[in-house]
């Protein structure tokens, strides 16, 4: 091996590295945030809804780890309640959607020609469509619900999604063992689905990560978990009336919603990497 | 060129009537009597009957819907329910402040991330790529409430630099509007700075890596002299499509952002009319936004191919 060798492995083994990292500290997160929203009856130190007329605007310490709101509700036991809302729309959603977009962008890959250029005509207007807009009209007028929630967010994503499998779908198409199956007449679909698999992995995470943005956002605009809701986005909303006298109420669950997304953000970027430093 | 410009603008037409007929069939699912919602539930039914005549609310919808585009292509944009004002004065006011907003958040945006992403590119590999990566992938990720709101309590609340409403006292000048519009133009910022930069980084990479500026180079001109003729100008190409998509999540970021720095915005007013069901505000307001965000695809489409003149020269068809 020549020196110049030497340094490429090396350079790709540091990568490597990196993207480890940053995969273990992306599932940690994931993982942390999933055990808290199964859990968190038994590891919040206080009834979320609990109120103290008492104890109200507590700075955080002493017996309130994070302080308390107006109510004298404690917020941590709070932000960990309100793990579970926003983790109970974000992976149906993510699921509805990648296996809407796979579907279509599978159809649309393996039969190409005129039922392709109507899937990609169809799905270039309804993205054009911005989703923000579509999702408050949608929301607002077909009333707050968990699955209206749901639904809306795996709209959005569909599009998207389908649009990356088309284009891993017509590049695994080319190649000769698609042609095998071809002529011998088996079923390309599920000679391909296999093959384009780490795509939709990547795609899925990445869409987990704008469903919980998504979710978080809506909670906070009022068209998601009603106000008083220990959910994140509901809290942050809520609370910001009470910003100056009380900021920590404000900060404990933007602070995980961050912690949250980042952690999705990562892993996706790890497993994206990955794939292409194989 | 040319045809392309014309196949792009041919599909405008299309694209209004679309965005038109999908706002006006959401607005036509309102659950409950828009009527009733209006009068409240004490009125009589005779003048929820009559209220119901008087918005033509009996007729059906496809003559409603060619109205309702008629007026809304002709200047009236009919009246607001709630706030009982001409809906064409209010939403073109209100895009008014949502427009300067954004423009401020897009004049801070594309040198702040085409500056990163050239910074990362020559340095690739090294600590500052690293931070500059993973610190745009997280806050990339951050919703831009979530950004604001930390903003807010550390700029406004603790160190009391910036004003925690976005909107400066009528009469102010031009560095009081600025000064309000900080904490906000930079939640949006953050939010769309890690894409664009990544994407110029990437080719940067490719361009510092390329045979041309390695001749550059054993030419004798020196890295920054390489960077500023050969790369610069091969970065802008992927710098322009990246800006045109991150413009689109800015105008969509406004609703939220606006809400929570109290901003007289076109997102505020969307998300007002949708709660009070304030249809034609809604409408009005939707479908601005919706041309709004065509007019960036088409201009982002549009830059991307003059800037790059193989594609501008016809010797490419991308």
């Amino acid at each position: 091996m020549s020196a110049a060798d030497a340094t490429a492995v090396r350079a790709v083994t540091r990568t490597r590295g990196r993207f480890r990292v940053a995969l273990s500290v992306g599932v940690a997160l994931i993982a942390a945030w999933t055990v808290v929203a199964a859990l968190w009856p038994a590891l919040a130190p206080y009834d979320p809804e609990a109120q103290d007329p008492l104890a109200r605007f507590l700075a955080p310490g002493g017996a309130h780890l994070l302080g308390t709101d107006q109510f004298g509700r404690d917020t941590f036991s709070r932000m960990l309640a309100g793990a579970r809302p926003v983790l109970q729309v974000a992976p149906p959603a993510t699921v509805l959607g990648v296996l809407l977009g796979t579907a279509i962008g599978l159809a649309a890959g393996t039969l190409g020609g005129l039922v392709d250029e109507i899937i990609m005509r169809v799905l270039d207007a309804v993205a054009i469509f911005p989703a923000v807009i579509a999702t408050v009209l949608f929301v607002a007028l077909a009333g707050r619900s968990v699955t209206v929630m749901v639904l809306v967010i795996a709209g959005a994503f569909t599009p998207i999604v389908a649009r990356s499998v088309r284009a891993a779908t017509l590049v695994e198409r080319e190649k000769a063992y698609v042609e095998a199956v071809r002529l011998r007449g088996g079923s390309t679909v599920r000679e391909i689905l296999p093959n384009i698999g780490p795509t939709v992995l990547v795609e899925a995470t990445s869409r987990f990560g704008d469903a919980i943005f998504a979710a978080a956002t809506l909670s906070f605009l009022g068209l998601g978990q009603p106000p008083g809701s220990p959910d994140w986005g509901a809290s942050v909303s809520d609370n910001r009336l009470w910003l100056t006298v009380a900021p920590w109420t404000v900060l404990a669950p933007a602070l995980a919603i961050a912690s949250l997304v980042v952690g999705i953000a990562l892993t996706a970027d790890a497993l994206r990497g990955r794939r292409e430093h194989a | 060129m040319k045809g392309f410009l014309l196949r792009r603008a041919a599909t405008v037409p299309l694209t209004l009537l679309g965005v038109s007929l999908l706002v006006f069939a959401a607005t036509e699912l309102v659950p409950g009597d828009v009527a009733r919602t209006i009068l409240g539930r004490e009125a009589s039914q005779a003048s929820v009957t009559a209220l119901r005549e008087q918005l033509g609310l009996d007729r059906p919808w496809i003559q409603r819907y060619a109205d309702w585009l008629g007026g809304f292509l002709t200047g009236d944009w009919g009246e607001s329910y709630t706030l009982g004002v001409p809906v064409h004065d209010l939403v073109l006011d209100r895009l008014g402040h949502s427009l300067l907003l954004a423009g401020v958040a897009f004049a801070l945006l594309a040198p702040v991330a085409v500056g990163l992403g050239l910074w990362a590119g020559v340095r690739h590999d090294r600590a500052a790529d690293r931070v500059i990566s993973v610190g745009g992938l997280a806050f990339g990720a951050v919703p831009e409430f979530v950004t604001g709101v930390i903003l807010l309590v550390v700029f406004a609340v603790k160190l009391r630099w910036f004003p925690s409403g976005a909107q400066a006292p009528e009469g102010s000048g031009p560095l009081i509007v600025l000064w309000h519009l900080a904490l906000p133009a930079l939640s949006l910022v953050l939010l769309c700075t890690g894409y664009v930069a990544r994407h110029v980084r990437a080719g940067t990479v490719a361009s510092v890596e390329s045979p041309y500026a390695r001749a550059a180079e054993l030419r004798g001109l020196t890295r920054g002299q390489v960077v500023r003729r050969h790369v610069l100008r091969n970065s802008t190409v992927p710098a322009a499509s990246a800006l045109g998509v991150q413009l689109q999540f800015l105008l969509g970021g406004l609703v939220s952002v606006e809400l929570l720095f109290t901003y007289p915005g076109i997102g505020a007013l969307l998300l007002q009319a949708a709660v009070d069901k304030d249809l034609p505000v809604l409408q009005a307001a939707a479908l601005v936004l919706g041309l709004l965000y065509m007019v960036i695809v088409l201009g982002a489409d549009v830059a991307y191919r003059l800037l790059d003149p193989r594609v501008r020269l016809g010797a490419v068809t991308s």
